[in-house]
């Protein structure tokens, strides 16, 4: 991690320029469960912010508002200092915010190609799925990402955990993804591809985009970002800077709630 | 990691013959599977079966089901079923046939067998067809009713609609020009035929090389040449070989001398006319190469599919998986109605029970023929030969006289076998599904 980056990103915010995203009060309940309640969140330019909590914590849920696989009770989302209006999964990807999920949300009966274009499929000139010209930019995608990748040809469930998620990841950073949101990205993943996450994140950063990371793993956290916000039954514990807290802070922040300045109290 | 390990480079490794062809091993143990049926059967029938004039009629026989076959795929593929197929035939030609003989001729006083009948009486019936099959796709997709029950009770409600419509008469005889649709009335005749074949094989000879020049201008592996031969020469040998059987059923001579007598001519001694390609078969040639470029090469095709293997993956995706429902029934629905075309022409009448349990075998044709009820997995072609072979099956063991109990046991018991060697087939390849 460079400290030139985590600067700009500070300066950001120290200057008070208009955040990249800014989730405001967001609600979301499920049957009178309030699995959001009255969160804000924010998210400059180059910034990667950790959301961490337990699981049922509300993390997965206030994300999947901004990617529009939820839709909030109340609430508003700024991006750029504008009002945008996220009603699904489409909607989310004009405002340029891509995901990737826990799940992965891959077709595994198509091919890495398919999967990396799906819904957005380069066509020849008469409208027809050019396959030819997917394959060829899905080579060149993945030989930076991940160049032992060899299966271009056969259905992704052929492939991997990590392969399948270098599939995820190509498909969030192709479009010009200006906020990404990585929902436990490296949780189905060995050393080796969890370090190729990490990379993949700074050089991300250094592109100015802004990054959402949920995650458990609170040393991961810690290593890769900038900002955490932690969540409890719904609630926002709090934000903190990451170079202000150590791991502990972070723990009982998760565990019992608390911010750092509160822990004697 | 382990996949990187797992994965060294390919040092192209020893492969098989049909990997080398890339030829569907499934499609193959299918083909397979129809000729030995066809060489028992003939063998049992003392070489009736495999006459061209029972090659020529199974051929006939199967094209409505195979029809509505190629859009069952589309429906199961997308983790649906459609159980209102024979019912949204039925009223559908019901529909074709009250305009075509009522409606046409003396409301709108056009006359019988007037030009325009034909025209109006599909264009009517094909949006008849594909509103139901909209309206269905609505109630599933947007009112997220299942599919098995909203067409369960299509199942019940199309075709009695036919019924109220006709109160319950047998309409006929259809319009001369409708008949044509129908098969045996309708031929290219043998010249006609034989350019239709050689323009196949043409553009499907060009359709091979494309691709293949498109693959190895990206720099992608290609199989070799003489591999890209061979399936060209089996491709050559298909077209030309069934246009061929189709041209081998003459005409009867005493049919022929009829026609002679209507033009006031007399019929030449020893003269032989073949039947050659049925209007309906270019039909299903037709709709199957449609739907087969729907499914391969555009987004409504890798939509569906997609939705099919993973219907939050398709909607996280943007895909708006509600919409794409509606789309699938509405090509059922329309391929229904298209079938509804053929079908009543080939009988010449609409009757109450046309199209009756049609929607099982179109479901039985379409899983023969590899289309997983766990969605995500299909082929046009496999439902197409799926239907053939079925109603080779049915016709072959009318043939030999099985007895009608028999006849319907044989079939279900196939169904079930023809699944069930398909999962053990997936099996071994580790395939998931």
């Amino acid at each position: 991690m460079t400290a030139s980056h985590m600067k700009s990103a500070k300066q950001c915010r120290a200057d008070g320029d208009t955040p990249l995203v800014e989730l405001k009060d967001i609600c979301v309940s499920f049957g009178g469960i309030h699995a959001v309640d009255h969160v804000s969140v924010d998210l400059h330019p180059g910034e990667v912010v950790g959301l961490l909590g337990h699981n049922g914590a509300g993390k997965s849920t206030l994300i999947k508002v901004l990617s529009g696989a939820y839709q909030m009770d109340s609430g508003e989302i700024r991006i750029n200092g504008d009002k945008a209006v996220i009603t699904n999964p489409r909607d989310a990807r004009t405002y340029n915010v891509e995901t990737i999920y826990q799940t992965l949300a891959l077709a595994d009966n198509l091919d890495a190609a398919s999967n990396l274009f799906l819904g957005r499929e380069l066509t020849t000139p008469v409208g027809l799925v050019d396959d030819a010209a997917m394959e060829a930019e899905c080579r060149k995608i993945m030989g930076g990402l991940n160049p032992n990748f060899r299966k271009f040809s056969e259905p992704v469930s052929a492939l991997s955990g990590g392969q399948r998620q270098s599939v995820a990841i190509a498909r969030a950073v192709y479009f010009n993804a200006k906020i990404l949101i990585m929902d436990e990205p490296t949780a189905a993943l060995g050393p080796q591809e969890t370090q190729m996450v990490a990379e993949l994140i700074q050089k991300l950063k250094a592109q100015g985009i802004g990054i959402f990371l949920i995650d458990h793993d609170v040393h991961a956290v810690m290593e890769l970002c900038d900002r955490a916000s932690v969540m409890k039954n719904g609630q926002l514990v709090g934000t903190v800077n990451i170079d202000e807290v150590t791991d502990d802070d972070l723990l009982s922040m998760i565990i019992l709630g608390k911010k750092p300045g509160q822990a004697a109290a | 990691m382990t996949e990187t390990t797992s994965q060294p480079i390919p040092s192209q490794p020893k492969r098989s013959l049909f990997q080398q062809l890339e030829l569907d091993v499934r499609l193959l143990g299918m083909i397979g599977a129809f000729v030995i049926l066809c060489i028992g059967f003939n063998i049992l029938t003392d070489g009736r079966f495999l006459s061209p004039r029972n090659l020529f009629n199974l051929t006939i026989q199967t094209v409505s089901v195979a029809i509505m076959a190629t859009g069952m795929v589309f429906v199961i593929v997308m983790r649906h079923i459609d159980l209102s197929v024979g019912g949204i035939l039925a009223v559908s030609s019901a529909v074709m046939a009250l305009v075509q003989t009522k409606f046409l001729p003396t409301y709108l006083g056009l006359g019988f067998d007037n030009p325009l009948t034909w025209v109006i009486a599909i264009a009517i019936g094909l949006s008849v067809g594909t509103l139901i099959g909209a309206f269905q796709g609505w109630l599933i997709g947007y009112q997220s009713v299942p599919a098995f029950i909203v067409t369960l009770g299509g199942f019940l409600i199309w075709r009695n609609y036919g019924w109220l419509f006709t109160s319950g008469q047998t309409i006929g005889p259809l319009d001369k020009n409708f008949l044509v649709l129908g098969g045996v009335s309708g031929t290219m005749g043998e010249a006609t035929s034989w350019a239709i074949g050689i323009v196949a094989v043409a553009v499907s000879l060009w359709a091979l090389t494309t691709s293949r020049r498109g693959r190895i201008q990206h720099g992608f592996p290609a199989k070799p040449a003489w591999a890209e031969g061979v399936v060209m020469g089996l491709v050559t040998c298909a077209i030309l070989g069934f246009v061929w059987i189709l041209n081998s059923y003459d005409v009867p001579t005493r049919k022929l001398e009829r026609i002679f007598e209507a033009k006031g001519e007399v019929m030449p001694e020893g003269l032989e006319v073949g039947y050659g390609l049925p209007i309906s078969v270019l039909i299903l040639i037709v709709t199957a190469i449609v739907m087969t470029l729907v499914a391969r090469r555009t987004r409504l095709g890798r939509y569906i599919f997609a939705t099919g293997g993973n219907p939050d993956a398709a909607e996280l995706s943007g895909i708006n998986t509600r919409l794409l429902t509606v789309k699938v029934f509405a090509i059922m629905g329309f391929l229904c109605a298209l079938s509804a075309v053929v079908a009543s022409a080939r009988l010449q009448n609409h009757t109450n029970d046309i199209g009756t349990l049609d929607e099982l075998r179109v479901i039985a044709a379409a899983v023969i023929g590899g289309t997983a009820l766990a969605g995500g997995a299909g082929t046009i072609y496999g439902a197409i030969l799926g239907a053939l072979v079925m109603q080779s099956l049915q016709s072959g063991m009318a043939m030999v006289g099985v007895d009608a109990p028999l006849q319907n046991i044989v079939v279900g018991s196939v169904l079930v076998l023809a699944v069930w060697l398909d999962i053990q087939y997936r099996k071994r390849m580790g395939a998931k599904l």
